[in-house]
């Protein structure tokens, strides 16, 4: 019942998106922003062309190793300080700051190291990441009511018994929010990358139709990278939902 | 000063040192990273001579109109959602999404639908922010607590008294939460929009400087946008907290 009625809002807001969207091609013209269904006829075109798979793929290659490099990183600062208390009260505003900085500012840095390669991306990728990892991965753990450990003390487990049994499920529903939001910016991170300075990817296709006036191709790729992420966010949500429940 | 934050601002010192001394050393290249004191110098020398100053201040102010935009049509937005509930259900489906879709994949499609000026600009940045800003008045109209406006009925207060005196100093710390947000998240959105194409603005300047080899310029400047998001972010971070404590919705 409440899953249909979810659908079917989600439909309604689908539908009432594409209202807009058509509005507003009408209100500036084809030449600015092409109408929904010309832009679907031009998707089911182009996507299956080799030049749009061959850019997908550089993408995903791209996001693939910087999203491992998030999760690894962001992973590992978080158990560090979250386990470690005096680490933890030193990092996190340093860790805070850097979340909410504009790393975009920092890119040139990432360029004048790494120059116009994937490493460079899969860098920036991972700048975007591993802060949310790092942070929600502190905080699950410094959240686990003390009386778990003491329990698990009680029962006389094992260390690899008490990480298995107790820490592992309860920090699991917060860190997989973390995980989830890292996804979110890692692609944000390679995806700006690309729109910055690439020769190839997603983010480059967009703004090289932009710059060559393709409004479809232009419109075609933002639609397709909207629609992966909202998939992905919410087949990652579902999950999430389902460990908060086991919990 | 605390001992934490003693050593906060060792492990800050030390980094930058160690920098510094990579740089001096030739174990970074001059052309790579320029050492934090002679960005530093570049900062000073920018500021001196005004040269700058046109750019500062139409980047500084798009971010404030931005957010300022956001921050009241999303408050707006979000009294209007919280009245009509069905519509908020409909909704959560979207703001459950909202920030996982790079908002800034629209830029593109902004410019050509507005021309390269500094309405893409604004736009990205109010997208960008005023969703956090309308998720922020829902929470906060969300806990106000009903005995409030009990209070207000058994006091004959009127419908906008009760809103202005009870309920919205009762929602200010969640509302004053989503003001951080929007000014965190507009001012990435205007910067980024400006590094990737934009008329004119610090991002543009620093991209600039970047493709002409000019590491001054661009450490300079860059060194400035980090210490202006720094400041503003940890005082607002710092108000936030405080604000929450009193209100004892602490999250820590």
């Amino acid at each position: 019942m409440t899953l249909t009625k979810r659908t079917l809002d989600t439909l309604i807001i689908v539908a009432a998106l594409l209202v807009m969207w058509q509005t507003l091609h009408m209100a500036v013209g084809a030449t600015a922003l092409p109408a929904p269904g010309s832009t679907l006829a031009y998707l089911a075109k182009f996507v299956p062309s080799a030049r749009f798979l061959q850019n997908a793929l550089a993408t995903l290659e791209s996001f693939f190793y910087a999203l491992i490099v998030s999760y690894a990183l962001g992973l590992s600062i978080g158990v560090w300080m979250g386990a470690h208390r005096l680490s933890g009260a030193v990092g996190e505003p340093i860790l805070i700051s850097l979340y909410t900085l504009p790393k975009i500012t920092l890119y040139p840095v990432v360029l004048l190291i790494f120059g116009l390669s994937m490493s460079g991306r899969v860098t920036f990728g991972a700048m975007h990441g591993v802060l949310p990892v790092a942070l929600m991965t502190m905080n699950a753990i410094r959240n686990i009511p003390p009386v778990y450990l003491k329990s698990a003390r009680t029962m006389h487990l094992s260390k690899r018994q008490t990480v298995l049994t107790v820490l592992l499920p309860a920090t699991l529903p917060e860190v997989a929010s973390g995980l989830r939001i890292g996804f979110t910016l890692t692609l944000l991170g390679v995806l700006l990358a690309e729109m910055f300075a690439a020769k190839q990817g997603l983010g480059f296709l967009i703004i090289n139709a932009m710059h060559l006036l393709q409004a479809e191709e232009m419109v075609t790729v933002t639609v397709v990278l909207f629609v992966f992420a909202a998939l992905a966010n919410s087949v990652l949500l579902w999950m999430e939902h389902r460990l908060h429940r086991r919990v | 000063m605390s001992k934490i934050a003693f050593l906060r601002l060792a492990v800050i010192v030390i980094a930058v040192g160690l920098l510094e001394a990579a740089c001096r050393g030739g174990l970074i290249d001059h052309r790579v990273v320029i050492p934090p004191s002679e960005m530093a110098i570049a900062l000073a020398h920018i500021l001196a001579t005004g040269e700058a100053n046109h750019q500062i201040i139409r980047t500084f102010g798009i971010v404030i109109i931005s957010v300022a935009i956001a921050v009241a049509l999303g408050f707006v937005l979000g009294v209007i959602v919280h009245a009509l509930p069905r519509v908020r259900q409909a909704l959560d489906p979207l703001f459950a999404t909202y920030y996982a879709v790079p908002i800034f994949i629209f830029y593109p499609v902004m410019i050509a639908i507005f021309g390269l000026s500094v309405v893409p600009i604004i736009l990205i940045g109010v997208l960008n922010a005023i969703v956090a800003m309308i998720i922020a008045t829902l929470n906060g109209l969300d806990r106000v607590p009903r005995v409030l406006t009990k209070v207000g009925r058994v006091h004959r207060m009127g419908r906008v008294s009760t809103a202005l005196r009870l309920k919205l100093p009762a929602a200010a710390p969640h509302l004053f939460t989503g003001v951080k947000l929007a000014v965190s998240y507009g001012f990435i959105a205007v910067i980024a929009s400006e590094f990737i194409m934009a008329p004119a603005g610090l991002g543009r300047v620093i991209s600039d400087a970047y493709s002409d080899f000019n590491n001054p310029r661009m450490y300079g400047l860059m060194l400035l946008l980090v210490i202006v998001a720094t400041v503003v972010n940890m005082v607002l971070h710092v108000f936030d907290q405080r604000w929450a404590e009193r209100r004892g919705i602490a999250r820590t």
